[in-house]
């Protein structure tokens, strides 16, 4: 096996077990890669890449946009804050007014759930999902995956608890998806008024305990609390919430073993993670960064070459 | 109908990289400076086997060496039907300043030598770089490349096939020419 068998990465829900092992060792050699004194290879260099970003994002531009430029593709970066959205033009228009420039990948971050899924059906690119919505997150769900991976050997068999607010997190479902699909046994944890009606069709159970939740798991994968998401008050305040919810070392030390924190940032430090947690020996939170390179150069090398030649 | 013809048995190719061996002495003497790199996936069963060979021969225990992989250096990655699936880098050197005799199996058009030498260069500027291969496909290149040191030299038409196999994955060291009607 050596190709995916999708054009574009929508969401983990459409990708198979070998899809992602295939991304992983296609990962493990650009991991190398970016660990070498020249970090830069021309696997890409005659592929234009667009980065659409119709939402804020920091980190995962930036590590997108690394990646490509470790890749040599030519970048163009777009955000909306800045662009002709803010005058009326619409999704496609903008993608197509792009594409007319030659762009062979688009990578997208929209706020509507089902945007890349769309834009995939409607222009003539390959689309990569950075984010749509409440919907998927796929990338993010490959380099947390991988992370888990990298630190146990594997991700079958482990426990993982995903931790806040699983409603409007689209981390939570890629996740899900993601870890399921490589056999790991996944559940959920945090206020009932943050847990989707679906969980149960998911296959995941939910702990409204955070204690039992960290004693059941290998792995806690913490969320933020995506107060821009939330139109009503789902909790009563973020301090009530830190306190029912957040992870500090009393309750890591009152566990009979050792856990993983995992957080796939930005972190709000003293609401769902303290301190000493975050900066601790159990946070793989800056591998998981690192890994988002990697993952994502395998990810744009993979999607790339099912881009035909002409 | 496929039509097979060995070219070298397995005592050719040790007398073969007896002979390679010699040649590399008598080059770069002691090896100090050296360094042997083997071109993943193939080129690193002849070099495995040159390595082990001068090792016996100088009675210097170490030799440095590393394997490349060239996956992402390739100029053929969307003219193929799938994605050139990556091997194993094995690179733990520095190369800034060394001499770097770089092994392959076979030398045919030369773009596999072409994308070598681009990603060697990730790796420090070596002083010089060498090409040592088995099998030359002499006038099959696309590309102005020469080995410096040859194992045999054939004549084979492109639509001809040469294959090394080695004990290691095929049970036994020979070369083949395959040619299919």
């Amino acid at each position: 096996m050596s190709n995916l068998s999708v054009d574009h990465l929508l969401g983990i829900k459409y990708l198979n077990k070998s899809d992602i092992d295939l991304i992983f060792k296609t990962a493990d050699n650009f991991k190398k890669i970016i660990n070498q004194p020249i970090k830069k290879v021309p696997s890409l260099r005659d592929i234009t890449i667009a980065n659409l970003f119709f939402e804020d994002s920091t980190r995962t531009k930036l590590s997108f946009e690394l990646a490509e430029k470790r890749l040599s593709a030519d970048v163009i970066n777009f955000s909306s804050a800045s662009s002709s959205v803010k005058k009326g033009e619409t999704l496609l228009d903008t993608a197509n007014n792009i594409l007319a420039m030659k762009v062979d990948i688009i990578v997208l971050r929209h706020p509507n759930p089902g945007a890349s899924v769309f834009l995939s059906r409607n222009v003539n690119a390959k689309i990569v999902n950075a984010g749509d919505g409440t919907h998927e997150h796929p990338t993010q769900a490959l380099l947390d995956a991988y992370s888990i991976r990298e630190k146990y050997g594997d991700v079958s068999g482990n426990k993982i608890v995903i931790i806040g607010d699983i409603l409007h997190s689209r981390v939570a479902l890629s996740n899900i998806y993601c870890l399921q699909k490589l056999g790991a046994e996944v559940k959920v944890c945090g206020p009932s008024s943050l847990m989707p009606k679906h969980l149960d069709s998911l296959g995941v159970t939910h702990f409204s305990d955070l204690k039992k939740a960290l004693q059941w798991c290998d792995v806690a994968n913490v969320l933020r609390i995506q107060l821009e998401r939330q139109d009503v008050n789902y909790f009563p305040s973020l301090r009530e919430y830190a306190m029912v919810y957040g992870i500090d070392k009393t309750i890591l030390k009152s566990l009979d073993k050792e856990i993983t924190i995992m957080h796939p940032g930005p972190i709000n430090r003293g609401v769902e993670l303290s301190s000493d947690v975050a900066d601790s020996k159990h946070a793989i939170i800056l591998d998981q960064v690192e890994n988002g390179v990697a993952i994502r150069m395998a990810v744009l090398y993979l999607i790339a070459g099912r881009i035909k030649n002409n | 109908m496929i039509k097979e013809r060995q070219i070298l048995n397995q005592q050719d190719i040790k007398i073969t990289i007896e002979r390679l061996c010699q040649q590399l002495i008598e080059r770069h003497n002691d090896f100090n400076n050296t360094v042997i790199i083997g071109v993943q996936p193939r080129g690193t069963f002849l070099s495995n086997r040159i390595i082990a060979k001068l090792t016996q021969l100088l009675k210097t225990p170490n030799i440095e060496s590393g394997n490349l992989d060239i996956s992402f250096y390739r100029d053929d990655l969307r003219r193929r039907e799938e994605p050139i699936v990556p091997q194993v880098m094995d690179m733990n050197l520095s190369l800034e300043g060394k001499n770097v005799v770089l092994i392959d199996d076979v030398l045919f058009t030369g773009r596999s030598v072409r994308s070598a030498i681009d990603a060697l260069m990730a790796f420090g500027r070596p002083k010089s770089v060498e090409l040592l291969i088995l099998l030359d496909r002499r006038f099959s290149r696309d590309l102005p490349i020469q080995p410096n040191y040859v194992g045999r030299t054939i004549d084979a038409l492109e639509t001809e096939k040469v294959i090394v196999e080695w004990k290691e994955i095929n049970g036994k060291d020979r070369v083949l020419m395959i040619k299919s009607e």
